[in-house]
């Protein structure tokens, strides 16, 4: 099993650095419409969420698409093959999460394939807040909720 | 053709008078000349305008231009320049911003835009990429920057707006250009100059893209430069975690913060009560990068629980803490946050009305100032009294419409002009050229007035990058300003942040140009256009009717009283000698023929 991409909208600053080197990677130009990752600014709340395709295990876009364009590969990314692709952009719509994206001026569908291992928005994000997890190491998120338990024990035992 | 690289090779031009749109090839001489941004900027605006011309009239020019790097991955590489004579000092006035706007720009496929002429009523520029229309803004007028620049979003969704608020529809002299609701082309007007066109906003989305030159070749040398401001302690942490109020104690304790319009001398046992860690323990809410940087200093701040205060916005920066905060000894942070949000939420530069606040608090102390001119009491460290002025500029209430001419015509008005703390009519920042010896010839020789980003000493002088020298001493400091200039006017140029040069170089900026354009000019051949831009901006002002490269007598005559650098002035007349020495001009600070043959800029 591969790599899995995690966000922690806590650290991200909304650069977008992501989606420019994202962009640059897959189209050769700086354009963050071309980019698979996006940044949501939201301003009341101070908050920013960048979102990219998250590899489902059952994932709608393959499960939709007519000509077998979208696969799993080894390393668990789905992938899609241009070659296959009759820019149906049925996948577009059976996204749950908006990921897979449709470019008008360029004609072609797009979504993340983690850059054949190279993932550019995690190697370029400042602030560590788009990184690459090892999904079988234990969950980060589980350490820290374990640390917090471990500390507030160890005050009240204390 | 193919087009050239970095570039998209198209300008807008745009004749409010007509109500014309026209688009024109990119003029790539002058782009290679004189590199983007700030420098092509200038070279366009001398180009087509007559320099003597009235910076409010009709036959002033205004130019928004991008820089070859803009909306690539360089290092924090999203900036544009807003272009034309200052009105606040008459010479050449270029102000740079940051966020998101200027890739949005190049994004829909233009460099730049050149605004022509005076609308009959008020307008906006709509672009959304190849369709580009002037509409109506009758219902725009009147209306601060956050509620234009909403309106615009909810109307046209996805876009980036520049815009002024209502002091730059009244031509206040120091209003801005703001763009992403909170960041400023700031310093000199250039907001009253668009507002004089009847002009609101410039509204753009845009869905292509930024080719360059030489991809792998560009993507090292970015990674290079990214890692390096990664790594250095003042990109790396200091300004991410604190913001440039990081300052606030560093420079008090060599004794420059300026304090209480420079009258007490320019050291603050209350400093801290300003800083950047107070802000953080206050009112800041989390740190915010502009597009593509590594560096992400800006500051998102909220006032919660103190009444009429209360707000959510950016900032402040170090230098509108100072002018708020020791200019005029108010050591209250919340007040000096809400003044700031003032100031971004209308468009006014913080810097030149915070010190033109402390000027007015000096000279009502003094007398000078009768109280029934201002309407109530005015004196050094009244809080309430310097947000309620804030807001009474941005209104053009009462005793605003006098603070709205800044300081120097202020204090001419009531008979003290040499109380003005500016140089060229424009408002020296938050470091005080007595105890900071570089800065003050900074402020003497800058193109555009009082400044500090046009060279920034402190670097060296404070912070000891890339060397450290005695802030103290005069030596050395003519030739070091010079390659400064030079190279501030470059990495301006280039579309990326000044901030970088904290923690990169010539070699770094000079790398990532040079990829992106296809260039293989030599380091020295690119810092050049840095000169030539100088020059030219110099030779502007010269035709323009540029005053004397000298300080306020304050910073000539009166020692500082206390402090590390207690008894000093500043000598600038024997840094000046030096500095034109160094740059090859005359005795009396005049470009030589010979050096603007040299620079292919000779008349």
């Amino acid at each position: 099993m591969g790599k899995q991409l995690v966000v922690d909208p806590k650290k991200c600053v909304s650069c977008r650095t992501c989606e420019l080197v994202c962009s640059f990677q897959h189209n050769e130009e700086f354009n963050p419409r071309l980019s698979n990752v996006s940044v949501f600014y939201y301003e009341k709340e101070c908050i920013t969420v960048p979102l990219m395709c998250m590899q489902c295990d059952e994932a709608s876009c393959a499960a939709i698409c007519p000509t077998g364009a979208l696969s799993r590969n080894a390393e668990g990314v789905v992938e899609h093959n241009a070659d296959k692709c009759i820019v149906c952009k049925m996948c577009v719509s059976a996204c749950p999460l908006g990921n897979v994206s449709y470019s008008p001026a360029k004609r072609k569908i797009f979504k993340c394939d983690m850059c054949g291992g190279e993932t550019m928005c995690a190697q370029y994000c400042p602030t560590g807040a788009i990184s690459v997890v090892d999904p079988t190491d234990v969950p980060s998120k589980k350490q820290l909720a374990a640390d917090k338990m471990m500390a507030a024990v160890e005050e009240v035992s204390a | 053709m193919a087009q050239a690289k970095g570039w998209m090779g198209t300008i807008l031009r745009v004749n409010l008078t007509e109500g014309t749109i026209t688009k024109e090839p990119l003029n790539m001489q002058d782009a290679n000349d004189y590199v983007g941004a700030r420098g092509l900027g200038t070279k366009y605006y001398c180009n087509e305008v007559d320099p003597k011309v009235e910076p409010l009239a009709p036959e002033n020019k205004l130019i928004f231009m991008t820089g070859p790097l803009t909306g690539t991955a360089a290092t924090s590489a999203g900036r544009y320049e807003v272009v034309s004579k200052a009105p606040l000092t008459g010479i050449i006035g270029a102000a740079n911003s940051g966020g998101h706007f200027g890739p949005e720009l190049k994004y829909a496929g233009y460099d730049g835009i050149i605004f022509e002429g005076k609308a009959e009523k008020p307008v906006y520029l709509l672009i959304l990429d190849d369709q580009v229309e002037l509409l109506d803004a009758g219902d725009l007028w009147g209306q601060g920057v956050h509620e234009v620049t909403e309106a615009l979003e909810a109307k046209h969704g996805s876009v980036r707006v520049s815009t002024i608020g209502t002091p730059g529809e009244r031509g206040v002299l120091f209003a801005g250009v703001m763009n992403d609701k909170n960041r400023a082309a700031g310093r000199g007007g250039m907001g009253a100059v668009m507002g004089s066109k009847n002009l609101k906003a410039v509204v753009v989305r845009g869905t292509g893209g930024v080719k360059v030159a030489r991809p792998k070749e560009f993507m090292d040398e970015i990674t290079k430069a990214r890692t390096m401001l990664c790594e250095h302690p003042v990109t790396g942490e200091g300004l991410g975690a604190l913001g440039t109020e990081i300052l606030v104690n560093i420079v008090n304790e060599v004794g420059g913060l300026p304090l209480r319009n420079g009258r007490d001398g320019a050291y603050w046992d209350e400093a801290d009560s300003t800083s950047g860690e107070r802000l953080v323990d206050t009112y800041l809410v989390k740190n915010q990068g502009c597009f593509g940087c590594t560096i992400a200093c800006g500051r998102v701040t909220k006032i919660e629980g103190r009444g009429d205060l209360d707000g959510l916005g950016e900032g402040p920066e170090y230098e509108a803490g100072w002018s708020y905060g020791a200019a005029c000894g108010v050591t209250d942070l919340g007040a000096i946050v809400k003044a700031n949000f003032i100031c971004n939420e209308q468009g006014m530069d913080p810097i030149t009305l915070g010190a033109t606040i402390a000027c007015a608090m000096e000279l009502s102390e003094m007398g000078a100032i009768p109280e029934e001119d201002i309407g109530f009491p005015l004196r050094f460290g009244d809080a309430e009294a310097m947000v309620k002025l804030t807001q009474m500029t941005a209104d053009g209430e009462g005793f605003g419409q006098i603070l709205g001419l800044g300081s120097y015509r202020m204090a001419e008005k009531y008979g003290h002009p040499e109380l003005s703390m500016s140089a060229k009519k424009q408002e020296m920042p938050a470091y005080d050229g007595r105890a900071i010896q570089g800065i003050g010839l900074e402020y003497a020789t800058s193109n555009r007035g009082g400044c500090h980003v046009r060279g920034y000493m402190i670097s060296p002088e404070v912070l000891g990058i890339p060397l450290k020298m005695d802030p103290l001493e005069t030596e050395g400091k003519g030739a070091l300003l010079k390659t400064f200039q030079d190279l501030t006017a470059l990495c301006d140029s280039t579309g990326i942040c000044l901030f970088t040069t904290f923690g990169i170089g010539l070699p770094e900026i000079a790398g990532m140009y040079r990829e992106a354009v296809g260039s293989d000019e030599s380091d020295e051949e690119i810092l050049l256009k840095g000169e030539r831009i100088w020059n030219l901006e110099k030779r502007f002002n010269i035709q323009a009717g540029v005053e004397k490269d000298t300080l306020p007598p304050r910073l000539l005559r009166e020692a500082l009283p206390s402090g590390p650098a207690k008894g000093k002035v500043s000598q600038l007349q024997t840094m000046l000698a030096d500095y034109y020495a160094e740059r090859g001009w005359t005795a009396d600070g005049d470009p030589t023929p010979e050096k603007l043959e040299e620079l292919n800029l000779s008349y």
